[in-house]
């Protein structure tokens, strides 16, 4: 970011097409800041604007006003009250709805409260001939002290006039356009006294929000002005009141709208997608299509991406010279970036489908359709979002409750979503369903493989749900119970809007989660390929030497060898020392070591166990499968992955908290280490014991 | 009889009158929910929760339990 770039931050209610305008000004100028690591989510586009002047456009989360009663809210108001901030505005943009005009303008008082120089972007202006609306713009402006930009950014009026104007930002009136202080003169003018330096709006935004204030004492603003809390929620409900009075008055002059005209579609919509019948039915249809792409369409880039990392690891290791630095690349970096970029497809699919339905303003009725349900489980409506995005993964899903405001559903929904069968379990549960279940099928047409695999999920989901109403009958955190849900308009999806949202977010998973895969997969590489002692060193001799007489032929000889080291490497000291904990379960150390590595990343499960098989050109999984079929226990003469021991480890996968980035996340979502080491403790427990149970039963 | 937005019926219109201003969330006062102002009932969700609503022009769903705090007067619908 360069320094004497203008800071423009664009402010708007949700579902006013912010992140349209924002679009149509950056384009794929983006970066979305964090993931996970850095506290808030800002999204930051640059522009260029005429006359050579260049800005950075800051995209902050939608709010309703400057009281915040969520997170993303509190984003914002941090951002507006901290001048030393970097990202500090130089000028404000109010994105507003031409056709929710009144209620977009509360905060748009707000923010001229605060004294930055501010603009009002009237957007979807393409609409008012339809809706049959007039606007008195010079009016508006003289009213409001501001400047107005008419746009659409849908069809792309308007945004040429309004980067125009932002160059101008110099000029624009920073003046509030209305007295809020008259609500209780007395007391502000007290507040005014006693700190003559700051802004009166400020205060009183600190008196009344729970947020964090750089350059305020809190406690000393506090202790002296104290109200009661009922005495302050009156004062803002009557600061509410005259901020609508303030914009009813502006708005009888300067709007227009001819009812007559306007035609109403959304009830129509509405009356099919919110039925009690027709709108579960559509939502499974959805939900239907929805994992159809992740699972089946899916496969085909996924095995192509599959298959070109093992050729390359294996050209790799072919045709550089050998020595440390091949293997690593070859055994370490390969099939690691190899791990994460196999989720592309499913992600992407994913969010596509999840942004599609957010911008065409369904996704709230599946909030409404699903908030009696979900809250016999102490869920919100609103929790639905994150556990379908939970199927892909749960670091975004996780984030994605931001938006509810009552903080026990909240909780309980970032507790409960690593419950939900993410990709990362997919692998796992393929090539241990492929080795233990059998490939049949029951009544002629059910695929009993495809079958354990739903039934898998749906254990995921359902052990979501329960665990929710186990939490939600054990926590007692009192809180406002209070659930608002804006039903937007419809609007047919843009398709910019929805490509740069899938590029960001997979972006972001490429980038963010893929780190710490691929440093796993490089510590584990050399874990396996070094080990203390004589054992490990010598392992080419001491086996050549037992083996001496017997008639081997090379090839084994050199897995014999591989295997050797491995038992006698680092992680193979750390397997056999697990495996006493492991066995009731089922499990050798080999299956130890897979474990150990994939606590922080599931998928990290079977490129362990292929490089535990020791297979030359390792990603096979034909020949994985194999390998892993044939092994023997030696104690037991049993095979390692029989049924018993095959759904054990199903069941753990299905459970154990296995991911260090959604532990991460949890952790900066509720802003404690209590919770990601709970939910550690619990999946992880309650998967030990169920996959000792099912284990001990089945054997 | 105190009449509450929960006991409308589909489609009805109605003034908001007066409610409790500790149990209403504010956010809802900010979406236009002020006494004064009109609110129409527009769909009920299954099982009858949440409520679908367009108070002062925006479109709304608020649970049952916050609609039963919000006392309004039934406006007659001309026919």
């Amino acid at each position: 970011m360069i320094n004497d770039n203008i800071n423009v931050a664009l402010i708007g209610n949700p579902n006013v097409g912010k992140t349209s305008v924002f679009n149509q000004l950056t384009g794929l100028n983006q970066q979305v800041g964090n993931y996970p690591g850095i506290t808030v989510e800002k999204k930051i586009g640059f522009c260029k604007l005429p006359n050579n002047v260049k800005a950075n456009i800051l995209d902050l989360p939608g709010t309703y006003s400057l009281n915040a009663s969520s997170i993303d809210e509190n984003v914002v108001i941090e951002l507006l009250l901290n001048k030393n901030d970097k990202l500090y505005p130089d000028v404000a943009l109010v994105v507003t709805d031409v056709e929710n005009l009144k209620r977009n303008l509360l905060l748009f008082t707000q923010i001229k409260d605060l004294e930055i120089p501010t603009i009002l972007v009237i957007n979807m202006a393409d609409r008012m001939e339809q809706k049959g609306i007039t606007l008195d713009l010079p009016y508006l402006e003289e009213q409001l002290k501001t400047k107005i930009a008419l746009v659409s950014s849908r069809k792309g009026f308007g945004i040429d006039e309004l980067k125009k104007l932002i160059t101008t930002y110099k000029t624009i009136s920073s003046e509030p356009c209305l007295n809020a202080s008259v609500i209780d003169p007395e007391y502000f003018d007290s507040l005014r006294k006693a700190f003559p330096s700051q802004l009166l709006y400020k205060l009183w935004l600190v008196i009344t929000q729970d947020v964090n204030f750089l350059n305020l004492e809190r406690k000393e603003i506090q202790s002296s002005f104290t109200k009661s809390h009922t005495d302050l929620k009156r004062l803002q409900q009557k600061e509410t009141i005259k901020r609508y009075q303030f914009i009813n008055d502006v708005l009888k002059v300067a709007l227009k709208v001819d009812i007559s005209i306007a035609k109403d579609l959304r009830s129509k919509i509405d009356r099919v997608l919110t039925h009690k019948v027709w709108g579960y039915a559509i939502f499974f249809a959805i939900l239907f299509i929805i994992f159809q792409s992740i699972f089946e369409w899916s496969k085909i880039p996924m095995d192509f991406i599959d298959s070109s990392f093992a050729s390359l690891s294996s050209a790799a290791a072919k045709h550089l010279p050998e020595g440390v630095f091949t293997s690593l690349l070859s055994e370490g970096i390969i099939p690691g970036i190899g791990g994460i970029l196999i989720f592309i497809p499913q992600i992407a699919f994913l969010f596509l489908f999840i942004s599609i339905l957010e911008e065409s303003g369904y996704m709230s009725r599946v909030v409404f359709l699903m908030d009696k349900i979900m809250r016999k489980f102490g869920l919100s409506g609103k929790s639905v979002v994150p556990l379908i995005s939970g199927t892909a993964c749960a670091i975004p899903a996780i984030m994605a409750s931001r938006n509810i405001e009552n903080w026990k559903e909240r909780l309980i929904t970032i507790l409960v979503t690593p419950f939900t069968t993410c990709s990362a379990r997919l692998p796992v549960y393929a090539i241990i369903i492929a080795l233990v279940i059998p490939d049949e099928y029951v009544f002629g047409f059910l695929n009993l493989q495809g079958l354990t695999l739903m039934l898998l999920y749906l254990l995921g989901f359902g052990m979501a749900i329960f665990s929710a109403y186990v939490l939600n009958k054990i926590m007692k955190i009192k809180g406002k119970t209070f659930f608002v849900v804006e039903m937007p308009n419809y609007k047919l999806p843009m398709f910019k809007n929805v490509a740069i949202n899938v590029i960001e977010k997979t972006k972001a998973f490429v980038f963010g989660a893929g780190k710490i895969i691929l440093a796993i997969s490089i510590i584990l590489w050399f874990l396996a390929s070094y080990g203390p002692g004589k054992n490990f060193k010598n392992a080419d001799s001491i086996l050549r030497s037992k083996t001496e007489n017997s008639t081997i032929n090379e090839a084994e000889l050199e897995n014999k060898i591989a295997s050797y080291k491995l038992e006698n490497s680092y992680i193979g000291i750390m397997g056999k020392a697990i495996e006493p904990a492991i066995s009731p379960l089922g499990y050798d150390w080999k299956i130890g070591i897979a474990i150990i590595s994939s606590f922080a990343a599931r998928e990290v499960f079977v490129g362990t166990l292929a490089t535990i098989y020791s297979v030359g050109g390792s990603d096979n999984e034909d020949t994985i499968k194999n390998k892993m079929g044939a092994e023997i226990n030696p104690i037991t003469g049993q095979k390692v992955f029989n049924f018993a021991s095959g759904i054990s480890l199903l069941l753990f996968y299905a459970f154990a908290m296995q991911c260090a980035s959604t532990l991460a996340v949890t952790r900066k979502e509720t802003n404690s280490w209590k919770w990601p080491l709970g939910q550690l403790i619990f999946m992880s427990g309650f998967a030990y014991l169920v996959a000792f149970i099912a284990f001990q039963f089945l054997k | 009889m105190r009449t509450t937005i929960n006991s409308l019926k589909k489609g009805e219109k109605a003034i908001i009158k007066d409610f409790d201003i500790d149990v209403i969330p504010l956010k809802l006062l900010e979406m236009g929910c002020l006494p004064g102002n009109m609110v129409q009932l527009l769909q009920i969700a299954p099982f009858g929760d949440p409520l679908y609503l367009d108070i002062n022009g925006s479109h709304l769903a608020i649970r049952v339990e916050t609609a039963a705090e919000i006392e309004v007067e039934l406006v007659q619908v001309k026919l």
